[in-house]
């Protein structure tokens, strides 16, 4: 059948924020997903299993997070666009396969529907506590991409955006949604198909003898290639040079690792995506992410009111981190609040970041549920004490 | 100078000399793959050749074809995402007893009861060799390897009898004595649609040799020789091996069944017709 048939469904929907991610995936043109069910994500490969007959995709439920995470990326190098999706739990479980998407450059997506924990924790209750597994989770040094969306709409929205950085970049884009996201309806509103920009795979166009598989461009990201098509090309999890062949040497390595990194920092204002809300007579900033930063716009009222001067930073990509924004609004504030559902994650950058220019406060919430705006009021005082 | 390697043109030589010890079974199996290979008619450009950690997991990195070389024990999985996205492909996965059915045994069985179409060659030496030789699930009652210094006491797994449970289409056994029965074997399970299964059972002269006093490759071999049996169509069930005795080997399962593929193009068709 024809692969986009019924694919984009246009048009205004009542969706949770895990069928929004299913559709969003579905028109950013993913047609491969591997996925274990785990609660609180499950909704987005029930709905998968559901719609892929219909648009040319192949759903496989694996039997376990390890399968899933490395099924996606075999059929990535098949030429498919692919996702796998889990929450906490299981995101440790793939961290094997974030490590392999780094090294061998695989771009695929994983969405984490993030809940309370560790380990079992609260499955059915929202946390946001996986940040830093999600960016440094496998071993080695490396660079991820993740987005945090806070609706429904924005489910919909920045997976598409997630796709296009993961081919960009070729790298594994983390989508960190939480169970709050996740589970609440909202309309979504679906654009035309023709009105969606996709960014298509860095294929090269050099023949078989010229072409290495990752001699890198200009921007350090190598072109690709895919099975089937003549290259007889070699992928390794091992350190390995231009040629894709394995080299186990300190030399390989440092050409090797650096890239990696610095395609991701030296890109991240290409990357960078905020939303941000800061009169130049701020003497406080909030920065949230994900749900809570929902939770804070009522705080921030509450604050506007008693007249205080207060400024507010999204960050919709938390991963690369926006050093420099930061650093220039730690220099024009008193003070810096963080809110996250956690014990300290992002803060422990902003305040490394801030470098004292700034006081930066943490309003910490172990998870279950989101936090008062009450709480964050307080903190808005206290900050500008 | 010596006559060009028949199997050169499908083997990177520029990797060349390989990493395996002198005595070692992998070259042999890779030897009769590549022939089966030749003898498939299977254009060479759909061919993949995928592999897990190990010193059978290094069979990728030989092979001029599109290989991986992924994470220890997942080459299954990576390999039906593979063949699920492209199904024009031919996907084989080479892999050691240890990468297959210890770290990789969930994955295994269950790519076998799923039919999914695609070849296992495993590449059984009886221990963890690029480790060192620790014991492994293979590993003969009584075998002595570095973590079971006293000999091992657990009970091996009988891989022919473990995929025909699972819900394999074809299984076969040989020994690297066994050359021609192997690339015979090979080609069959390449050629074949649906999990396809071939043990090969290999010497190991530097560890599992070494540590219980087998001598070099040669006499494993001469071992092989003497002590195998061959029963086509021998029940699984009967296939167990016990340290440095019989080894029966053959070919034990040949049946047709629908794969995975079969089964969702079908439903997907059906799905869709009635939706319409």
């Amino acid at each position: 059948m024809k692969k986009n048939e019924k694919a984009v469904l246009e048009g205004a929907h009542f969706f949770t924020g895990n069928h929004a991610a299913c559709e969003g995936a579905i028109a950013a043109g993913c047609r491969f997903v591997s996925g274990y069910p785990i609660t609180p994500s499950t909704g987005v490969i029930e709905r998968i299993a559901l719609r892929f007959p219909f648009v040319g995709g192949v759903f496989i439920q694996m039997e376990d997070e390890l399968a899933s995470s490395i099924a996606l990326q075999g059929a990535v190098w098949a030429g498919e666009k692919a996702m796998t999706i889990t929450s906490g739990p299981g995101l440790y479980l793939m961290m094997e396969h974030i490590g392999l998407a780094v090294i061998t450059e695989t771009p695929c997506v994983f969405v984490d529907v993030q809940r309370g924990g560790p380990s079992t924790g609260l499955p059915t209750l929202p946390g946001q506590a996986d940040m830093m597994q999600a960016r440094w989770g496998s071993h080695g040094d490396y660079e991820i991409i993740a987005l945090a969306p806070d609706s429904p709409q924005e489910c919909f929205d920045f997976i598409i955006t997630a796709f296009n950085l993961a081919e960009q970049f070729r790298i594994p884009v983390m989508f960190m949604m939480d169970e709050c996201i996740g589970h609440m309806s909202e309309k979504v509103v679906i654009p035309p198909a023709d009105k969606i920009e996709i960014t298509p795979r860095r294929y090269t166009k050099l023949p078989p003898e010229q072409y290495l598989l990752y001699k890198p461009e200009k921007d350090l990201v190598p072109a690709m290639v895919k099975a089937g098509d003549g290259y007889h090309f070699h992928v390794t999890g091992l350190t390995h040079d231009e040629r894709g062949y394995p080299v186990i040497s300190a030399e390989c390595q440092a050409e090797l690792i650096p890239r990696l990194v610095d395609k991701i920092r030296l890109n991240e204002k290409k990357i960078r995506m905020l939303k941000m809300d800061i009169p130049d007579d701020s003497e406080v900033v909030i920065i949230s992410y994900g749900i809570t930063s929902r939770v804070v716009t009522l705080a921030i009222e509450m604050a506007k009111k008693e007249g205080i001067k207060v400024g507010s930073l999204r960050l919709i990509v938390v991963w690369p981190f926006p050093e420099e924004v930061i650093k220039d609004i730690a220099k024009r504030v008193k003070a810096i609040v963080v809110v996250e559902m956690n014990y300290g994650q992002v803060f422990y950058e902003v305040e490394r970041v801030s470098a004292g220019n700034a006081k930066v406060i943490l309003v910490p919430h172990a998870g279950g549920t989101v936090h008062k705006p009450d709480e964050v009021y307080k903190s808005i005082i206290e900050a500008v004490k | 100078m010596n006559p060009p390697n028949p199997i050169e043109s499908l083997l990177r030589m520029d990797r060349i000399p390989h990493i395996w010890c002198p005595g070692c079974g992998i070259g042999t199996a890779v030897n009769c793959f590549i022939r089966a290979l030749m003898e498939s008619q299977i254009p060479f450009d759909n061919i993949c050749v995928v592999s897990g950690i190990g010193c059978t997991g290094r069979v990728a990195g030989y092979i001029k074809l599109d290989s991986f070389h992924t994470t220890h024990g997942r080459a299954l999985p990576f390999a039906t995402g593979l063949k699920l996205a492209n199904p024009d492909l031919k996907v084989i996965v080479f892999s050691g007893d240890g990468d297959m059915i210890a770290i990789g045994g969930n994955h295994f069985i269950h790519a076998a009861r799923r039919n999914m179409d695609i070849t296992v060659i495993c590449v059984n030496n009886f221990n963890y060799a690029m480790t060192g030789g620790q014991v492994g699930p293979t590993t003969p009652y009584t075998a002595n390897a570095s973590t079971s210094p006293y000999g091992s006491f657990e009970k091996p797994f009988n891989l022919p009898k473990l995929a025909e449970s699972a819900g394999a289409s074809y299984v076969a056994r040989w020994t690297t004595y066994h050359v021609i029965q192997m690339k015979k074997s090979m080609l069959r399970a390449i050629k074949k649609k649906g999990f396809t299964f071939v043990e090969v059972i290999s010497p190991c002269p530097t560890l599992y040799g070494r540590r219980n006093r087998l001598g070099a490759g040669l006499s494993t071999m001469r071992y092989y020789k003497k002590n195998s049996v061959i029963k086509n169509g021998a029940p699984t069930s009967e296939l167990d091996l016990k340290f440095q005795n019989k080894i029966v080997v053959g070919k034990f399962l040949d049946i047709e069944k629908p794969t995975f593929l079969d089964e969702m193009d079908q439903l997907y068709k059906k799905v869709r017709t009635s939706a319409v």
